[in-house]
C-alpha cells in the first residue's frame, strides 16, 4: 500500500475568473484572469514556476490541443506544460499532475489551470461531441442530461420512491445551490428560485427539468501548488494541504455487466472508499465540513450523496429534504452554488471546487464563509452514469 | 426432380404501427384538394421515420424465421421492392447481415417494377426446383414517397411480406404460373425522381389492369393445368378496389366472391409488396387446405402464380404476419408527422442537427455483425454475456482473454433498466427516448428507443428489439442501421385497444 499523498502538498495560490456567458471573453482573456488571481495570492514570480499542468475538454469549440494555449496566453517561461482531458473531470486531473509533481520532488511549484470557452456553439447546452467512429454507429446520439436522468428512473424502482417525491427532492437540491450562489459574485446564476418553480419548468429530459440541470458557463479556474515546507518559507500561515485525491475510471463493468442496477455511481463508491483511506477519514458523515460534488445534475448531486457514504444507502431523499446539505446543515454542499449556479466550464470545474474548499479552509469567503470547517472534500465527475471517471480529492487545513 | 413438391414453406409480415388517418389528410388538404375529400375513409400504414424498405423487409423476415439464433438453412435471399435505400450496395446484403444468415446465401435484389415481389417470388421457385437453393427467402417491402395533396399519398401504405419456398413443409405447392412483359407504362419513376408520375386512371384500368390481367391469368391456368373455376382465392392487389377485382376475377371465369380484400381500408397499398401482403393475410385468414390460390402483380406486364393449400398450413405460434401486424395499430392523425417523415417539409431541426454523420466504412465492416446483426459475446469459461465483444471479458470475478464466442442478442428476452425522455438531443420524432436494456439470459445495451410514446415507458418494461434506421447522413446520402427497443407492454395497450 503506497504511503499517499497527505499533506505532502501545500496550496499556494488559487484563483478563478468570473463564470458565465462570458461573450466578452476568449479562452485567453479567463486563463489570464484566473492566473492573475493565483499569483497574486501565491505572491511568487513565473520564473519560479517549474511545470504546468492545463485542462481543457472540448478543444473544437475554442481553446485548442496541446500545451501551447496556456503556455502562450500567460507567456509562462518555456517550461514544461501537459495537457489532460478526462471529460468533465479535467480540471481534477490537472491539479492532480501538478501536485503528483511536486510530491515527486521533480517540482517546487507547480501550476495547474483550468479553462472551458462553451458559448462560442451558437445554441444553449453542451455543444455536440464527437466519440469516434465505432460508437455513434450503436450508442444513443443523446445528450448528458439524457444520461443522467436515467439514474432517476434506476434509484426509483431501486428504492420505491414515487417520481413525486423525487421531484421534489432535486428540486430542493436546486433551491439550495441557487440559494448559495446568489451570494457568490463570480457565480454564473445568482438568481433564487422556489421548489414549485424548480419543479414546473420546462422538461429537459425526463425527469429533469431546466432547473435540475447546470450552467453551462465559460470560465477558468488556476491553482499552484507547493510542499509545505516551501510555503512557510515564502510566509505563509493558515496552511492548506491535500489530504487525499482518488480517481476511480470505468471499466465497462457498468455498461457490459448486470451487476450494476444503473442508480449510483460504481466509481465514485470506489474513489471515495480509497479516499477516505488516503485522507485517514473513517466516519465522512461526521468528518467532512463540506463539500463541492459534481451536481451536473440535480440527480446526480443526489445520488452522490450516497456514493460519498455521506447518507446511507436510500437515505438522500431524506437528508435532503431535511436540509443536511443546506448551508446551515451539517454536511453544507455546493456552498458557492456548485457546476448548477457557479456554471460548469467543463475543464475549470474541478479547480473550481477546490478553490471554494481553499477560500472556506481560509476563512477568506465573504458573505457565504462558513463557520470553521477543518476538511472539505470535492467530488468531481467526468463521463456518464453508465461510464465514467470519477475523482475525490480532500484537502484540509494542514493540522487537521 | 418430377415428382417433388416445391412451395411455400413459412410467411411472415410487417405492417408499421402508425396508421395514418385519411380524414385528418382530406382536411388538412381540402383548401386546395376538395376532389379528394371522398376518399378521406379508413386509414393507411405510415412508417416510423426510422423505417424504411430494407428494416421492414428484416421485420418481416424476422416474423417468418421465428427466434432460433441458426438461420444457416436460408441459402437463398431475394428482395423486391421499388424503394430500395441504395441504388449500388446490394441491399439484400444489408438484410442477410440483420438477419444473421450465412454470408454463403445468395442474395439479390429484384426491382424497378411493382410485380418485384412475385418475380422475386417466382425466381425463388425456379432456384428451388433447379435444385440450386433448399431454403430460398423471399421479402418484398416498400416504402414509396408521394407527393403532400396526391391521391397516392391516401392510396398507398407502407409494409412488407416474407415467404420462404422449399420442398420440405410445404404449406402451399406451387402449381404453376406465369409472366407477362409489356411496356406499358401506367406510372414512372425516373432515375433522379423522388416521386411517381402516373397517368390517367381510366386509361390504366381499362387498357391496362382489364387487358393484361386476364391474359396473365390464363396463361397461368394453361401452364398449371387448373380451371379457373376451380381458383377460390383471386389475390391481385389494385387501387381500384376490391370490387374491381371482383370483375376481373369474373371476366376470367373466376367466381368474383374469391377476389381477396385488397385492404385498402385499413393499410394502403404497399407496392412492390402488397401482393405478399394481401397472400400472407390470405393464408392467415380464409385458406384451407385443397384451396387453389392465384396471386397476382401488375406492373410493366402482369405476373401470376397459382399455389394450393396442403393440409400443413396453420397460423404457427410467434408468427404474427399481416393479421398480428394490423392489429397491432396506433391512430395517427397528425398529417404534418407524416408529411415531416417522409422529408416533404423543410422544418428546423436546431443546430444540434447540424453534426456531421459520416459513416467509417471501415469501421462498419470490421464490426459488422455487431452493428448489423448485433452480435455480442459470450465467454466460452465463464458464460459471460457481454455487448459489444471483447477481447477481455468484462467479467468482474475473471478477465479471461479472448476467450469469446459471437452470440445473438436480437432474439432474446429483455427488460429496461433506466431509460429517459429527451428533449435536448435532436430526434426526429422528439422526445428522444434511450435507455439501458437488460438481456434475461445476461449483456446489456444503451440503446435507442422507437415506436413508443411519451409516458408509456418505466423500469421494469418488456422490450422487443427492431432493426431501424440510426441516422441518416444527408450529405452523402448515406444511412447508418442499429437495433432499438420497443417497450412490449405498448405493442400490446395498443392491440388490446384495437380490439
Amino acid at each position: 500500500m503506497a504511503a499517499g499523498i497527505k499533506d505532502k502538498v501545500a496550496i499556494l495560490g488559487m484563483g478563478c475568473s468570473k463564470f458565465g456567458e462570458r461573450w466578452d471573453a476568449d479562452p485567453e482573456t479567463l486563463m489570464v484572469e484566473a492566473y492573475l488571481e493565483a499569483m497574486q495570492d501565491a505572491g511568487i514570480e513565473p520564473t519560479q514556476i517549474d511545470a504546468a499542468w492545463f485542462s481543457t475538454h472540448i478543444d473544437e469549440t475554442g481553446t485548442g490541443k496541446g500545451g501551447t494555449p496556456m503556455s502562450l496566453a500567460l507567456r509562462l517561461p518555456n517550461i514544461a506544460v501537459t495537457r489532460v482531458e478526462n471529460f468533465c473531470a479535467g480540471g481534477s486531473e490537472a491539479l492532480r499532475g501538478a501536485v503528483y509533481a511536486v510530491a515527486s520532488g521533480a517540482a517546487d511549484i507547480a501550476i495547474a489551470l483550468g479553462v472551458e470557452k462553451l458559448k462560442d456553439t451558437g445554441y444553449g447546452g453542451l455543444p455536440v461531441g464527437n466519440a469516434g467512429t465505432l460508437i455513434p454507429q450503436w450508442a444513443p446520439s443523446g445528450s448528458a442530461p439524457g444520461n443522467f436522468a436515467q439514474l432517476a428512473s434506476a434509484y426509483r424502482a431501486k428504492h420505491g420512491v414515487s417520481r413525486e417525491d423525487l421531484k421534489r427532492a432535486i428540486a430542493h437540491v436546486s433551491v439550495k445551490s441557487h440559494a448559495n450562489g446568489a451570494k457568490n459574485p463570480k457565480a454564473h446564476l445568482r438568481n433564487v428560485v422556489t421548489e414549485e418553480q424548480v419543479m414546473n419548468a420546462p422538461m429537459i429530459a425526463e425527469p429533469l427539468g431546466l432547473f435540475d440541470c447546470c450552467g453551462v458557463s465559460d470560465g477558468a479556474a488556476c491553482a499552484i501548488v507547493t510542499t509545505p515546507e516551501i510555503a512557510r518559507s515564502l510566509g505563509k500561515k493558515d496552511i492548506v494541504t491535500v489530504k487525499a485525491m482518488q480517481l476511480a475510471v470505468s471499466n465497462g463493468l457498468e455498461s457490459q455487466h448486470n451487476s450494476w442496477d444503473g442508480s449510483y455511481f460504481h466509481t465514485a463508491r470506489i474513489a471515495a472508499r480509497k479516499a477516505y483511506a488516503e485522507a485517514g477519514i473513517a466516519d465522512p458523515r461526521n468528518e467532512v465540513s463540506m463539500m463541492e460534488v459534481h451536481d451536473c445534475f440535480s440527480i446526480t448531486e443526489l445520488v452522490t450523496m450516497e456514493d460519498l457514504f455521506i447518507s446511507p444507502e436510500g437515505t438522500a431523499v431524506k437528508d435532503v429534504m431535511d436540509g443536511f446539505y443546506d448551508a446551515d446543515g451539517k454536511v453544507p454542499c455546493q456552498i458557492d452554488g456548485g457546476l448548477k449556479c457557479f456554471g460548469h466550464p467543463i475543464g475549470a470545474s474541478g479547480l473550481r471546487m477546490a478553490y471554494e474548499m481553499y477560500l472556506q479552509l481560509q476563512g477568506r469567503a465573504g458573505e457565504r464563509q462558513l463557520g470553521n470547517p477543518r476538511i472539505g472534500l470535492t467530488h468531481n465527475l467526468g463521463g456518464a452514469p453508465s461510464q465514467n471517471v470519477c475523482s475525490v480529492t480532500i484537502i484540509g487545513a494542514h493540522d487537521a | 426432380m418430377t415428382g417433388q413438391v416445391i412451395g411455400l414453406t413459412a410467411f411472415g409480415g410487417y405492417i408499421p404501427r402508425l396508421r395514418l388517418q385519411r380524414k385528418a389528410v382530406t382536411t388538412a388538404n381540402a383548401w386546395v384538394a376538395p376532389n379528394l375529400a371522398g376518399k378521406g375513409k379508413g386509414e393507411r400504414s405510415m412508417a416510423n421515420w426510422d423505417e424504411d424498405a430494407i428494416t421492414m423487409a428484416v421485420a418481416a423476415a424476422r416474423d417468418l424465421l421465428g427466434t432460433d439464433d441458426d438461420r444457416s438453412h436460408v441459402d437463398a435471399l431475394l428482395f423486391g421492392s421499388t424503394t430500395m435505400p441504395f441504388r449500388d450496395r446490394l441491399n439484400a446484403g444489408i438484410i442477410a447481415a440483420a438477419l444473421t444468415l450465412d454470408q454463403k446465401v445468395r442474395a439479390v435484389d429484384v426491382a424497378s417494377t411493382q410485380r418485384a415481389g412475385t418475380s422475386a417470388l417466382l425466381q425463388a421457385l425456379s432456384l428451388v426446383k433447379a435444385g440450386e437453393a433448399k431454403n430460398a427467402l423471399v421479402v418484398a417491402s416498400d416504402h414509396r414517397k408521394t407527393r403532400a395533396v396526391s391521391p397516392q399519398e391516401l392510396e398507398f401504405g407502407d409494409g412488407a411480406a416474407a415467404v420462404s419456398v422449399g420442398t420440405e413443409n410445404v404449406i402451399a405447392r406451387y402449381l404453376g404460373g406465369a409472366s407477362l412483359t409489356i411496356d406499358f407504362v401506367d406510372h414512372f419513376r425516373g432515375d433522379t425522381e423522388e416521386f411517381d408520375y402516373s397517368w390517367e386512371e381510366r386509361w390504366i384500368r381499362d387498357e391496362g389492369y382489364s387487358k393484361i390481367v386476364p391474359r396473365a391469368v390464363k396463361e397461368a391456368l394453361d401452364n398449371a393445368g387448373v380451371a379457373a373455376g376451380d381458383i377460390s382465392h383471386f389475390v391481385l392487389p389494385t387501387t381500384f378496389g376490391t370490387k374491381f377485382a371482383e370483375q376481373l376475377a369474373k371476366r376470367s371465369g373466376i367466381s368474383p366472391e374469391a377476389a381477396r380484400d385488397t385492404l385498402a381500408a385499413n393499410c394502403g397499398e404497399t407496392g412492390a409488396a402488397h401482393s405478399l401482403v394481401m397472400l400472407v393475410h390470405t393464408l392467415q385468414t380464409v385458406a384451407k387446405p385443397g384451396d387453389k390460390i392465384m396471386v397476382l402483380h401488375f406492373g410493366g406486364g402482369c405476373d401470376a402464380l397459382i399455389f394450393e393449400a396442403t393440409d400443413k398450413l396453420s397460423n404457427p405460434a410467434g408468427v404474427r404476419g399481416i393479421v398480428g401486424a394490423l392489429a397491432d395499430r396506433q391512430e395517427e392523425t397528425n398529417y404534418m408527422k407524416f408529411l415531416t417523415f417522409n422529408g416533404l417539409v423543410e422544418w428546423e431541426r436546431g443546430m444540434r442537427a447540424e453534426q456531421d454523420k459520416k459513416t467509417a466504412l471501415t469501421t462498419l465492416y470490421r464490426n459488422e455483425d455487431m452493428l448489423m446483426g448485433l452480435v455480442g459475446g459470450r465467454c466460452t469459461e465463464t458464460g459471460v454475456i457481454q455487448f459489444p465483444r471483447s477481447r477481455i471479458s468484462v467479467n468482474p470475478n475473471n478477465h479471461t482473454v479472448d476467450t469469446q464466442e459471437p452470440y445473438k442478442f436480437a432474439e432474446k428476452k429483455a427488460k429496461i433498466l433506466s431509460w429517459s425522455a429527451d428533449y435536448l438531443s435532436f430526434s426526429m420524432n422528439p422526445p428522444n427516448h434511450y435507455g439501458m436494456v437488460v438481456f434475461e439470459e445476461g449483456g446489456r445495451i444503451m440503446m435507442d428507443f422507437t415506436d413508443l410514446n411519451l409516458g408509456e415507458v418505466e423500469s421494469g418494461m418488456e422490450v422487443k428489439l427492431v432493426f431501424r434506421i440510426k441516422e441518416f447522413d444527408e450529405k452523402r446520402g448515406f444511412r447508418r442501421y442499429f437495433w432499438k427497443a420497443v417497450p412490449v407492454a405498448t405493442a400490446q395497450a395498443k392491440a388490446q385497444a384495437a380490439e
